[in-house]
């Protein structure tokens, strides 16, 4: 049977061995979900992003437990970040989900970043598509977590759990600029800790600034360890859905996202186009170092690449 | 850069002793491998299914509580079961001399012993890994 | 220690002799290395004089042995008095067999009894238990109820023996059991000598046989305080471990600051439980580790036994004397031991004694050579054991107190792992306190961080480990080594199987409900606990209620 035959019959380790080809580039992956397109969208996809220790996943543990309660299956990719020097990585966001291991309902896979910036890795939404194909109900994204640019989620996902914990104080602050605007859903973790309603005051000050949207986001306090509040917290990612999906906005949210993926795919391969052209009609190198020479400017360079392109 | 060599570092049994699979899973990421660490007590059943899940080329396990003997063999041949027999298996800790030819019988590729480097380790994957 | 004037002088004598005959030699012979540290890492200077511990004050640190704060030992005579307390560690199999072991080591003119326990036991599973296939009997005895710790303790009096065991999630339970023991052999619970290790804390950080959430973990424990406090008031009811914290590949200060950290847990979690402080810290009880570096470890004996009478006096407010000692049992270190050319390890193993004796240690237990290899052999644990009477009687370091006080270096180390330990402690407190620190995984990933670059420092020769690393054989695969009988597992279950078809069952559900209750509620579970070992209830199912009152520890992990 081929990889695409056994990815459709439910095979777990063709869909496995096809997340690996994704990851490493190989056209097998794309090759697959060409045929297979029309099968994909049945998914609903969650990201769980915030910082670091905030729980995401023991979140993501919880949470899948109770999809699973309701008889969803679901599909897990955690994200964590590949070290620049010497290009290695501990995958280690399984350990908070052990019982799920042996679940057949449930997938999970660890990604490492390999170099991508933005939270997640370049083949995050290609294995998103092979969990969908592969007819997981629900796909829990989680991010990196480290640092303040995770907005590749938002273009990913069909919600946005926005995790953070008591006493991160002025981490709140910090992150409140452009970063706090892509949780549809908050959820403020270990809230059996001082200073919980603190923080929910500080997070419902932030989205007061933003008054004229559609979805308020609503906060939900949980304390993941002990499995309290995990089911508010689904309900209230289920209304989100329930917005989504009356108001329309799941269509365009969907829509948006394709057209940001369609666009990027077309910068890639635009690019690794020109570079591969370059050295016939136009060297990039030599226009590099006229450049540095000042004989001519960066933005005339840009301009001559394109011009001889279009031709 | 080279794709990256996967790994699963995984400790079978109810042994608690975790230094030496700490310490070769830092050394495998360092060596510019992707670690898959899943902590202590793990069942065969979930070191076989996080290795598929993962599609692993190695799953390194460690073991000093002197059950290898047992858990060993069970987890090669879970992978067999699965038809992923593909995936080097290779064993570490207080191991005596006398049990390793039984284990790389039963399917074991390597078995490293205290006082091993973590160097040789990462070296006998790089020959050993089927690509 | 000398006075200004004279800390002048000596350091003008110093700079001479650096300047003048110093410089002189060493650009002509340069010394074997740039740097040299201890074996945690720490820098060690060419030559330490008075000049190095102008700070230190006699009487305020260092003092007399047997009186705050300790430095010098817990006892006025220490080993003129009596020699420490020999203890092997030593259990495997069925109860029959470790009986016979524990017998042989009596006879050998071993001074105490130390059980270890198989990995189901330490955590609380039955021998028939699916998690325990393959593990029953290999790392220590199988003890799943009354009955095997009966047989355990057969024909050894235990109003005359103490008996340490090395257990810690289920330790209200095997303590239990040797209650129940002591009473069928007529021997009252007030007269049992003893210890139970009962430190959950480092078994999150290090060691890895936990059961139950921290919460409840801690509860168990005050409990055992409360109920040893009124009952077996001679049972140390807690030995706090740095043993496998250092194991784990920490240094020697953070050997001596994580497990003060996690002794300050447990004696806050007594107070917030009601219980008064001179009421219960004078049966806590430490247990360290001794490694290769002989000056350093005797100097972290000294600044562990200083750092703990000052946090007891100062942060506790304890007025006892005893409640202000850090006793503490040792043993050699088991990553220390190599298993290349296995018989270097008896010269490891009487250096580390030697560390332990003049560090002041109240008893002592010598890794056997094989250890790196298997379960040690009758043969090897004899070694170990003469390892320390040879030390006791041979070496002379018994007969005074405290012989390295007052060298240059020892001083000077000591004072440098309290002031380490004091830093680290004071992190700790920020965190919230060792359960919290443990929870993010602070303590964790010191002690990793420190094996990692330990293991690299070997790998890169830059730590020379004999045979190793260096002074490499050929060597043949070492003959005798000690294997478990495969059957025992089978054993085991089948001895269950006759016990619940003997017992009264439905006295044991009865006591089992009762346990669930008080388990649920607030009361102290210790007695109940007792009831239902009584009723031959097993260690399986004791826990069992407990897991499912309290639900099972998440490790947390960072890498």
């Amino acid at each position: 049977m081929s990889l695409q035959e056994r990815l459709v019959s439910g095979d777990v380790r063709a869909l496995a061995r096809l997340m690996t080809y994704a990851e490493n580039d190989y056209p097998e992956a794309t090759r697959v979900i060409k045929e297979l397109y029309d099968k994909t969208g049945g998914a609903y996809v969650i990201g769980i992003t915030g910082p670091p220790g905030a729980g995401k996943s023991t979140l993501t543990d919880k949470l899948t437990k109770a999809l699973r309660a309701r008889g969803k299956t679901v599909g897990i990719i955690a994200v964590d970040p590949t070290s620049p020097f010497t290009g290695g990585a501990i995958l280690g966001d399984r350990i908070r989900m052990q019982d799920l291991f042996t679940d057949q309902g449930v997938f999970i896979r660890s990604m490492g970043t390999r170099g991508h910036l933005g939270g997640l890795s370049r083949a995050t939404q290609t294995a998103v598509r092979l969990l969908d194909i592969f007819g997981k109900d629900y796909i829990f994204i989680e991010t990196v977590g480290v640092g303040q640019s995770e907005v590749d989620i938002v273009k990913t996902a069909d919600s946005v759990v926005m995790v953070l914990m008591p006493g991160l104080g002025d981490d709140i602050q910090a992150i409140k600029a452009g970063i706090m605007e892509i949780g549809d859903v908050f959820a403020i973790n270990k809230a059996d800790l001082d200073g919980a309603d603190r923080t929910k005051i500080e997070i419902e000050m932030m989205l007061d600034l933003n008054e004229n949207r559609e979805w308020r986001p609503p906060i939900s306090k949980v304390v993941a360890v002990d499995n309290s509040g995990i089911d508010d917290l689904l309900e209230r990612i289920q209304n989100h859905r329930y917005y989504l999906e009356s108001s329309g906005e799941l269509v365009s949210r969907r829509l948006r996202n394709t057209k940001q993926e369609l666009v990027s795919l077309i910068r890639d391969r635009v690019v690794e186009f020109i570079l591969e052209e370059s050295g016939e009609r136009f060297s990039v190198d030599r226009l590099v170092e006229s450049i540095a020479s000042k004989d001519m400017d960066i933005y005339t360079a840009a301009e001559e690449i394109l011009r001889k392109i279009k031709k | 850069m080279d794709k990256p060599i996967r790994v699963l570092v995984a400790k079978p049994g109810l042994d608690g002793h975790d230094r030496g699979a700490k310490v070769i899973a830092r050394a495998f990421r360092d060596a510019g491998m992707e670690v898959i660490y899943t902590g202590l007590r793990q069942t065969p059943e979930q070191i076989v299914e996080t290795a598929i899940q993962e599609d692993v080329e190695v799953v390194a396990m460690s073991i000093l509580s002197g059950a290898h003997n047992h858990l060993f063999p069970i987890v090669v041949n879970m992978l067999k079961e699965r038809e992923a027999d593909d995936i080097l298996v290779v064993g570490g800790g207080v191991i005596p001399d006398d049990d390793i030819p039984g284990l790389k019988e039963a399917g074991v590729a390597e078995i490293f012993t205290p006082g091993t480097p973590t160097s040789q380790a990462i070296e006998f994957i790089k020959q050993n890994i089927k690509r | 220690m000398a006075d200004k004037e004279n800390q002048d002088t000596i350091s003008k004598a110093k700079r001479d002799w650096e300047e003048q005959r110093l410089k002189k030699l060493l650009s002509k012979r340069p010394e074997r290395k740039e740097n040299f540290v201890t074996g945690s890492n720490s820098d060690v200077q060419r030559l330490y004089t008075p000049t190095d511990l102008e700070d230190l004050d006699y009487l305020e640190d260092l003092g007399f042995p047997g009186e705050y704060p300790y430095t010098r030992g817990v006892q006025p005579t220490m080993y003129r008095g009596r020699l420490w307390t020999m203890r092997q560690y030593a259990g495997f199999a069925t109860a029959e067999e470790s009986n016979k072991r524990y017998k042989y080591l009596l006879e050998q003119g071993q001074t105490g009894l130390s059980v270890a326990f198989d990995l189901p036991t330490q955590i609380g599973y039955d021998s028939d238990h699916p998690l325990s296939e393959g593990e029953v009997g290999k790392v220590g005895v199988a003890i799943d109820s009354l009955k095997d710790m009966e047989i355990l303790f057969d024909g050894i009096p235990l109003d005359k023996v103490s008996t340490s065991m090395t257990i810690n999630a289920p330790a209200a339970v095997l303590l239990a059991m040797y209650i129940a023991v002591a009473e069928k052999q007529g021997v009252p619970s007030d007269k049992l000598n003893g210890t139970i290790q009962n430190d959950i804390l480092k078994e999150y950080i290090a060691r890895g046989t936990y059961i139950f959430p921290t919460q409840p973990s801690m509860r168990l424990i005050t409990d055992i305080f409360e109920y040893c406090a009124k009952h077996v008031p001679k049972w140390n009811t807690i030995s706090i471990s740095g043993y496998h914290i250092r194991e784990a590949g920490s240094t020697a200060s953070q050997e001596v600051a994580f497990t003060l950290a996690d002794g300050i847990a447990y004696v806050q979690a007594a107070i917030n439980a009601g219980l008064e402080v001179d009421e219960f810290a004078p049966r806590l009880s430490f247990f360290f580790n001794s490694h290769n570096d002989l000056l350093e470890e005797v100097a972290k004996f000294r600044a562990a036994r200083r750092l703990w009478s000052r946090i007891m006096k100062e942060r506790f407010n304890a007025k006892k004397p005893k409640s202000m000692m850090l006793r503490f049992h040792t043993q050699t270190g088991g990553s220390t031991l190599t298993a290349q050319q296995p018989d270097n390890n008896i010269v490891r193993v009487a250096i580390q004694t030697l560390a332990a004796v003049l560090g002041g240690t109240q008893s002592l237990h010598t890794n056997s050579r094989d250890e790196a290899l298997a379960l040690p052999s009758e043969e090897s644990v004899r070694i170990a054991l003469r390892t320390q009477q040879i030390v006791g009687f041979e070496s002379g370091v018994a007969e005074t107190v405290d012989p390295l006080a007052g060298s240059y270096y020892v001083e000077a180390m000591t004072d440098r792992i309290e002031k380490e330990a004091s830093e680290y402690i004071a992190k700790i407190d920020e965190l919230g306190g060792a359960p919290s620190a443990i929870d993010k995984g602070f303590v964790q990933k010191e002690i990793q961080d420190s094996a990692y670059r330990y293991q690299m420092e070997v790998e890169s020769g830059e730590r020379v480990v004999v045979g190793v690393n260096k002074f490499q054989v050929k060597e043949e695969t070492p003959k005798g080594l000690l294997k478990v009988d495969p059957r025992v597992g089978e054993m085991q279950k089948a001895k269950l199987e006759e016990l619940k078809r003997s017992r009264d069952n439905t006295k044991v559900k009865e006591a089992l409900e009762g346990l669930k209750k008080a388990a649920e509620g607030d009361e102290n579970q210790m007695p109940f606990i007792v009831s239902a070992v009584r009723e031959y209830a097993t260690l399986g199912e004791v826990c069992g209620v407990l897991r499912e009152v309290f639900g099972e520890y998440k490790q947390s992990i960072v890498l």
